[in-house]
């Protein structure tokens, strides 16, 4: 622990506009700038899969105007087939990345994980910068694929090798769409790192008097695990891209073996390894879904006990079940691979951690429903989307016990069951995680409030949407309805398309819900009340100790002093119902763990 | 609010656990000898994921709807047993559950992937290429012919690139564009790619298998029940990904017979 006076933030508030609202040194600026980019990334993601689910249910229906997203793939407004999957292809990679690893993670923990841990700013303010304008890079550079001759990749988010590797003689979009992908996956990836680094460096050298790290709130211990998880893990999927990029541009052949042929021509590539791509990426692919997923554990942990007025029935097992998930998180990875040629020993050695996983998920879910026991649970729409999270969380937990088993993967895997658990569990349940933030950290990031009433309504819409759209999903997946599909030809498959347009019609419904959240959000930044006060939960951790929304240096002029563990609710003989940590009061029954 | 949120859960919960129940969409029927493992597998393991999801969310919607209740003088209660009992809890029951699983599952994935097929097994060569499925039946010599992928030409319907001119053991192969077997006798496919990533599914037959391009993989079933079913490709391969398909013809041993010999004579 460290006393903030040694660690004086090397750069004085900005003068000029550019400085204060563009190329910012300040992380909270920075986080807002991530949320700004989720936003639009999440906006683009889900018009996509709009489109998508619209061509699935009704696949002659010309969607008017789509041509002029892409004249070849939308000739008289309908979505050709190589149209749907470069579409398919965006939607999953800029969800992935541009929100839900860039909203919960960056773009939260970026403004309030120096606040939370007593910090006047990151250690490497600079580094902090980059990490966002190179992030944007990266989003305009996907944006690109758009734009090139035949467009974006149609590879799906794993791109495959040796699909993605072999050039434009795979199909549209194969050849610079995959470029373009590659390149901004790898400029993504240095984004990420150089936020980790910060983030790492944040937790555990800048914290202020008396802040240990039992002391952090579990959103900073969520932040914390998720960088050093994305240390290693983005720090694999670049040079994974710089190699794809390579088998397109300089010749190499690190994907791509020997004696394939396309269209009757020998290709020119020999001495690579289709299953490298899938080791590569999965090693990756794995604990991105942590990445993704973590932060969310952490923010739905923090915003319940502040609604719970109480602490957590344990501060400590959750630390170590986030860090369980993050360790067991790499040893795991071989799941997504079960059927894909792999040793058939190495499913089972892969399926074992897998199965091991779901104890530190149980205990998490177990210790919040053990805390709700006996609580004095406030509903407000942050507390309405951290409860929907622990349902989704729940949801999505109990359909990876049958993914984690490679004897039943060999019915469900690459169908829709496996796109119903990721959606549920990465998806939806991190989107509600990020919702749950914004609802609570609103008044702290702006001074305003946001509408409530419409926040119930956004929340239970999107609710009940979401179950309605993935639900239905597992039971097409046990059906053997395969994912990926453009049109559903097959005998087996024709019965299905009714529930296929059931959730078109459900996913249009839930999609107009985030329209009224997003309206409620840029209304609510101008036009909302003043937040009355800078504590309006009535929270203990150190954003609500300073003032709305926080000065440059986050704490004006007196660094903040930290007496007691993050959740003292509900103290058995304190003078209110919560005690702030920077509190100095004497507690004689407090929430400790030591 | 929490009261119609509570009831909301339980619905979705009741209402998503109904269709599995009634079986509304049931597994695909089962034509394989070692479909049984798998299905019994998947039953368990339906029942024990059931339970937990419906377990856990009605629990949760009633902890909402209880506790959001509270007054603000009432005081906080804790769970008895505390965090402790949780963990126990979740190590001997969650633990001992995904340890039966894992280890049946891995019983009933080593029947299909750890056991090698019977020496009288019939092999049929199987490719995969953008877009369609090409089978190879080695004839009555019992060997299959060289590939030679420079020779790979679909413009003269030479799929595999076999070469019957100089090539002895490729004279008498026999190449389809939909399978064939016999009832009750294993088969072994022999699987390889022309391109890029492919897979072969056939759900009746409880049979998933990528194939990958440079690697020649093989797996082996019996399928028990006469009839035609698809094979479908389920690993994204290009924009004719989802027509890549052929059928499977489960025929009497008398009937193969007849169609592998009409299928020569076409050769």
């Amino acid at each position: 622990m460290h006393d903030m006076s040694t660690h004086a933030v090397s750069h004085g508030a900005p003068t000029s506009f550019i400085s204060k609202h563009v190329f910012s040194l300040d992380h909270k600026v920075i986080g807002k700038q991530y949320y700004a980019l989720a936003l639009v990334a999440a906006v683009v993601g889900m018009f996509l899969s709009w489109l998508m689910r619209i061509h699935l249910g009704w696949g002659s229906y010309a969607i008017p105007g789509l041509h002029l997203l892409s004249k070849s793939g939308a000739p008289g407004d309908v979505m050709t087939p190589e149209y749907y999957l470069q579409l398919m292809t965006m939607h999953g990679t800029i969800m992935v990345f541009f929100v839900l690893t860039t909203a919960p993670f960056a773009a939260f923990g970026n403004f309030f994980l120096p606040i939370q841990t007593g910090a006047e700013d990151m250690p490497f303010p600079h580094f902090n910068m980059m990490s966002f304008w190179v992030t944007f890079v990266a989003f305009l550079v996907m944006v690109a694929g758009f734009f090139v001759a035949d467009g974006p990749s149609l590879g799906g988010w794993t791109q495959y090798a040796p699909l993605s590797a072999v050039g434009a003689v795979g199909g549209p979009g194969q050849g610079w769409g995959v470029v373009l992908w590659a390149a901004s996956i790898g400029i993504f990836c240095i984004g990420q790192l150089l936020g980790s680094l910060n983030f790492i460096t944040t937790t555990l050298d800048m914290r202020c008097k008396g802040m240990s790290l039992m002391r952090l709130p579990l959103t900073a211990w969520a932040w914390f695990i998720t960088s050093i998880m994305g240390l290693t893990a983005f720090a694999v999927l670049m040079p994974a891209c710089i190699l794809l990029i390579l088998d397109h541009v300089a010749g190499t052949s690190f994907f791509v073996p020997s004696n394939l042929v396309i269209g009757d021509h020998l290709l020119p590539h020999s001495g690579g390894s289709t299953l490298l791509w899938q080791h590569l990426f999965w090693f990756f692919g794995h604990p991105e879904v942590y990445i993704a997923i973590v932060p969310g554990l952490g923010i739905v942990s923090h915003v319940l006990i502040t609604n719970m007025r109480r602490p957590m029935l344990s501060h400590r097992v959750l630390i170590y079940s986030m860090g369980a998930l993050a360790v067991l998180s790499y040893m795991v990875y071989g799941h997504h691979m079960f059927v894909s040629g792999m040793n058939p020993v190495s499913a089972i050695a892969f399926s074992f951690p897998t199965l091991v996983i779901t104890i530190p998920s149980t205990i998490v879910v177990l210790i919040w429903l053990g805390s709700l026991y006996g609580s004095k649970l406030r509903i407000n729409s942050a507390s309405l989307f951290s409860l929907g999270f622990v349902s989704m969380f729940i949801s999505g937990g109990v359909s990876g016990f049958f993914l984690a088993q490679p004897s039943l993967d060999i019915m469900l895997h690459a169908t829709y069951f496996v796109v119903g658990h990721f959606h549920l569990v990465m998806g939806v349940a991190a989107m509600f995680g990020i919702f749950a933030g914004t609802y609570f950290w609103f008044p702290k990031m702006t001074g305003r409030m946001m509408n409530e009433t419409w926040g119930k309504v956004h929340f239970i819409m999107s609710f009940i949407g979401a179950y309605c759209i993935f639900m239905p999903f597992h039971y097409l997946g046990m059906a053997g309805n395969v994912r990926r599909y453009q049109a559903f030809t097959d005998d087996y498959l024709i019965p299905l398309i009714p529930v296929h347009k059931f959730i078109t019609v459900a996913a249009i419904l839930t999609g107009f819900a985030q329209l009224i959240f997003i309206v409620n959000l840029i209304y609510s930044r101008f036009k909302g009340p003043l937040a009355p006060n800078d504590n309006p939960w009535q929270g203990t951790s150190l954003e609500w100790s300073t003032a709305t929304p926080p000065p440059h240096n986050n704490f004006g002029d007196k660094m903040p002093v930290v007496y007691h563990d993050p959740y003292q609710y509900s103290v058995e003989g304190a003078s209110a119902d919560f005690i702030m940590q920077t509190s100095p009061e004497k507690l004689t029954n407090p929430h400790e763990e030591k | 609010m929490a009261k119609l949120f509570a009831v909301v859960i339980v619905l979705i919960a009741i209402g998503s656990a109904i269709p599995i129940i009634m079986h509304t969409w049931p597994l695909p029927q089962d034509i394989s000898v070692h479909g049984q493992l798998i299905d019994e597998q998947f039953a368990d393991t339906m029942a024990e994921a059931g339970i937990s999801f419906l377990a856990s969310q009605i629990l949760l919607a009633f902890f909402i709807w209880r506790f959001s209740a509270s007054r603000p003088s009432d005081k906080i209660k804790s769970f008895p047993g505390g965090a402790m009992g949780l963990v126990i809890a979740a190590f001997l029951l969650v633990g001992t559950e995904v340890l039966a699983l894992g280890v049946f599952g891995a019983k009933a994935w080593g029947s299909v992937y750890l056991t090698a097929p019977a020496a009288d097994a019939i092999p049929v060569q199987v490719q995969a290429g953008q877009f369609a499925f090409y089978f190879r039946y080695p004839g009555p010599d019992g060997k299959f012919g060289p590939i030679h992928p420079d020779q790979i030409s679909e413009a003269n319907a030479n799929f595999f690139g076999i070469d019957t001119t100089h090539d002895q053991d490729s004279k008498d192969d026999i190449v389809t564009a939909e399978m064939a077997i016999p009832v009750n006798r294993e088969i072994h496919l022999l699987m390889h790619s022309k391109d890029v990533g492919h897979s072969f599914y056939v759900p009746e037959l409880r049979v998933q298998q990528d194939f990958v391009p440079g690697l020649d993989l093989s797996v082996h079933f019996t399928a028990t029940k006469i009839g035609k079913y698809e094979i479908v490709c389920t690993q994204l391969c290009g924009l004719g990904h989802y027509n890549m398909k052929a059928y499977l013809e489960v025929k009497s041993q008398e009937d193969y017979d007849a169609w592998i010999k009409q299928q020569a004579a076409l050769q």
